[in-house]
C-alpha cells in the first residue's frame, strides 16, 4: 500500500524528531558543534534523505544515487543524524562525534564517513563541488540529481556567486540549492553582520528558477522539491525560511546556539520538552 | 560560446630532436588531445586562459568535455573536485599563481583533502612568465603545493618529459600539481626517456659539483656546464622534476660523495627545491648546500631572457653562482 501524504508527513516528522534529539545529544557529548543551524535544517534534510533522494545506505557509492552536499559544513550534526537514521552509520557511533579517531569529524570528511558526499568546512565551497557533480551527471546523461544546502552567512562568500553563475551557464537543471535562511551567523544577525538579502532576486538575476518556502512546513518542502525536478534548463534555488534552533522553545530563533552545545540544565529542559529521557 | 582565447594552432613540424625548442604547454595540449581520444572519461577545465595553457587544443577537439569556468579559479577547482568525485579524470588549468594562491583554499580543502582525481596543470610559472610582471609570476607555488597533503608535485624539464608526466597523471588516481613554463625550452630527452615518479634523472655526472635543477633550469644548467667546462670546471646536472615524492636517495648519494651540493630553481629558495634538498640532508646526510633561485622577492616585467639575465638564472648566471659556490666549498670543506 502506498503511503498517503498525511502518513508520509507523520513519518518524516517522527524521523526529524529523532534527528533533533541526536543533534542535541551529539553536540552535548562533544561539548561543541553547531546545534542551532542543524536544527533549522532538520526538516528539509529529513525530507531529502527519507523521501526525495534515491540512495542506498547498503551501497553508499551506488553510481546513480542522488547527491547531498552540505555546503554549510559546520552543521555536521544534522548530516550525521540523517546518516545514522538511514543506516549508513550506527546510531551508537554518534557518541564519537568530534572525538579523536572518530569517523564523525567536526566538519564532513568523505574519506572517513560513508554517505558523506563532499568534504566541506571552509564556507562557500560546497556549491562549486555540487556544480561539478551535476556536470558529471549531464555528461553521462544520467538522471541522478544534486541537492546542495547553503548557509545564509555562507552566502557572503564570493565563491557562492561564481558557482551560481556557472550552474546557470551550464544549464544545470539537475541541481537544487536550498538556502537555510535561519537569519543568524556567529557574530549575530545576518542582516547586521552583512546583509545578504534579497536572495531570491539575486539567484533569479543569476539565471536560476527560484522559490520561497517555510522550511518547517512539510507540505511546502515536498511540493517545492517536486517542482524543482522539472526546472527546464535552469538550476533551482529554494529560500527556506527557517528558525535557528527549531524544535526546542528556548533555543528557537536565537543566535546564541549557533556554535555551542547546551549546558546540562538546558539539556534537561530540552529533553523534557521533547518528551525524551536525559542522562 | 566558449571562449578559446587567442588559440594558436601548433605549426606542423617534423620529428623533433634533442636540442630543438618546444614549449611544455604545447606538449601538454597535444597530450591532452591524445588522452581525450583514448579515454572518454577525461574532462578538461580552464579559467579563461585556454589559449595560453593550451587546453584550447582539447576544447576544439572535444567541446562537450571541455568546460570554461571564466575568470573564477576558486569555482573551477571546486567543480573539478565535484566532477572527479563523480568518476571523471579531470585536468584543470590556469597560471601557476592563480591555482596555488588565488584558489589555495579550494585546492587544499576541496581538492587535496578529498584526494580528488584532479590534475592541476599550470603554466606561466616562475619568472619565465615574462612581461606580465610580478602579479602573474609565481615564485612560491612549489612551496605552497608541496605542503598540501595527498598531492603529487612535478615540474618537468622539457616537452618530452611533460608529455610523459601528463600521461602518468592520467593513469594514476589522485591529485597532481604539474608546473609548466611559458617559453619554448630545449628538448633534453628523446622518446626513449622514461619519467619515473619519485626518481631524479642524472643527466651528467661532474667531478667538482653536482647541480640539482628543476624545470627550465635544467637546460640552463646544462648550458652552464658547457661554459664552465671551457674554464676548466666539471659540474654534473641532475633533473629533480619529481618534487613530491622526492628522490632523497640520489641527493644523499652525492652529498655523501661531495659534501656540498648546488640547487637552482626558477622559484623562491624559500620552500622550493633548495628547501627540499636541505630537508633531506638535515635528516640523512648533513652537507653544505648552495641554493640559487630568487631570494624573498617579487618579480617584475621584462622578457624572459633579460629577466633571467638580471636574476642570474640563465646559463651565465648559473655559471657565476657555481663558481661562487666552488670558492665557498673550498673554504668550508678545508676547515
Amino acid at each position: 500500500m502506498s503511503e498517503t501524504r498525511v502518513q508520509l508527513i507523520e513519518r518524516l516528522k517522527k524521523i526529524a524528531h529523532r534527528m533533533r534529539v541526536h543533534i542535541l545529544n551529539m553536540t552535548y557529548w562533544a561539548n561543541s558543534g553547531h546545534p542551532g543551524g542543524s536544527m533549522s535544517a532538520t526538516d528539509i534534510v529529513a525530507t531529502l534523505y527519507f523521501h526525495q533522494m534515491k540512495h542506498d545506505p547498503q551501497n553508499p557509492k551506488w553510481a546513480d544515487r542522488d547527491r547531498f552536499v552540505l555546503s554549510k559544513g559546520h552543521c555536521t550534526p544534522v548530516l550525521y543524524a540523517a546518516l545514522a537514521e538511514a543506516g549508513y552509520i550506527p546510531v551508537e557511533e554518534l557518541k564519537t562525534f568530534r572525538q579523536v579517531n572518530s569517523r564523525l569529524q567536526g566538519h564532513p570528511n568523505l574519506l572517513k564517513c560513508p554517505g558523506v558526499e563532499a568534504s566541506t568546512g571552509t564556507l562557500g565551497q560546497g556549491l562549486s563541488m555540487a556544480v561539478g557533480m551535476a556536470l558529471a551527471a549531464k555528461l553521462d546523461q544520467k538522471p541522478w540529481r544534486v541537492y546542495c544546502m547553503l548557509g545564509d552567512g555562507e552566502s557572503q562568500e564570493g565563491q557562492i556567486w561564481e558557482a551560481a553563475m556557472s550552474a546557470a551557464h551550464y544549464k544545470l537543471d539537475n541541481l537544487v540549492a536550498i538556502l537555510d535562511w535561519n537569519k543568524f551567523q556567529i557574530d549575530g544577525a545576518v542582516e547586521n553582520v552583512m546583509n545578504i538579502m534579497p536572495m531570491l532576486d539575486k539567484f533569479k538575476a543569476f539565471g536560476w528558477n527560484v522559490a520561497e518556502i517555510d522550511g518547517h512546513d512539510y507540505n511546502q518542502i515536498l511540493d517545492v522539491l517536486e517542482k524543482a525536478e522539472s526546472s527546464g534548463q535552469r538550476p533551482f534555488f529554494i529560500q527556506a525560511n527557517t528558525s535557528k534552533g527549531k524544535g526546542v522553545s528556548f533555543t528557537q530563533d536565537k543566535g546564541d546556539y549557533h556554535g555551542r552545545a547546551l549546558t546540562k540544565e538546558e539539556m534537561q529542559r530540552a529533553m523534557t520538552e521533547l518528551g525524551e529521557k536525559f542522562g | 560560446m566558449r571562449n578559446l582565447g587567442s588559440l594558436e594552432q601548433p605549426k606542423p613540424v617534423g620529428p623533433l630532436k634533442v636540442g630543438d625548442a618546444k614549449a611544455m604547454r604545447d606538449a601538454y595540449g597535444e597530450t591532452l588531445v591524445a588522452l581525450g581520444a583514448k579515454d572518454k572519461n577525461v574532462v578538461v577545465l580552464d579559467a579563461d586562459l585556454s589559449g595560453s595553457t593550451k587546453t584550447g587544443l582539447f576544447a576544439k577537439k572535444f567541446p562537450d568535455r571541455f568546460f570554461n569556468f571564466g575568470i573564477a579559479e576558486q569555482n573551477m577547482l571546486g567543480a573539478a573536485t565535484g566532477l572527479a568525485l563523480s568518476g571523471k579524470t579531470v585536468f584543470a588549468s590556469t597560471f601557476a599563481m592563480f591555482a596555488t594562491t588565488r584558489a589555495l583554499d579550494q585546492f587544499r580543502n576541496a581538492l587535496a583533502f578529498s584526494k580528488a582525481n584532479v590534475k592541476v596543470v599550470v603554466t606561466h610559472a616562475g619568472l619565465m612568465t615574462g612581461p606580465d610582471g610580478a602579479s602573474h609570476q609565481s615564485l612560491e607555488d612549489l612551496a605552497v603545493a608541496r605542503t598540501l597533503p595527498n598531492l603529487t608535485v612535478i615540474a618537468p624539464a622539457d616537452a618530452v618529459e611533460t608529455s610523459q608526466v601528463i600521461e602518468l597523471a592520467a593513469r594514476e588516481r589522485g591529485p597532481f600539481y604539474v608546473r609548466l613554463v611559458r617559453e619554448k625550452t630545449p628538448l633534453l630527452y628523446d622518446e626513449k626517456y622514461r619519467f619515473k615518479l619519485g626518481k631524479a634523472s642524472v643527466l651528467q655526472d661532474g667531478r667538482d659539483l653536482m647541480v640539482f635543477a628543476i624545470g627550465p633550469m635544467v637546460a640552463e644548467a646544462l648550458k652552464a656546464r658547457g661554459l664552465l667546462k671551457a674554464q676548466g670546471f666539471d659540474i654534473g646536472v641532475v633533473n629533480t622534476a619529481s618534487i613530491k615524492p622526492f628522490d632523497a636517495q640520489t641527493v644523499v648519494k652525492y652529498a655523501k660523495r661531495d659534501g656540498f651540493l648546488f640547487t637552482v630553481e626558477d622559484h623562491s629558495v624559500l620552500g622550493g627545491l633548495g628547501s627540499v634538498v636541505c630537508e633531506v640532508l638535515a635528516r640523512e646526510q648533513p652537507a653544505y648546500v648552495y641554493r640559487h633561485g630568487t631570494h624573498d622577492l617579487f618579480g617584475e616585467s621584462g622578457e624572459s631572457k633579460p629577466l633571467y639575465k638580471k636574476y642570474e638564472l640563465d646559463a651565465e648566471g648559473i655559471a657565476l653562482h657555481v663558481k661562487k659556490a666552488l670558492t665557498y666549498k673550498q673554504k668550508v670543506l678545508r676547515r
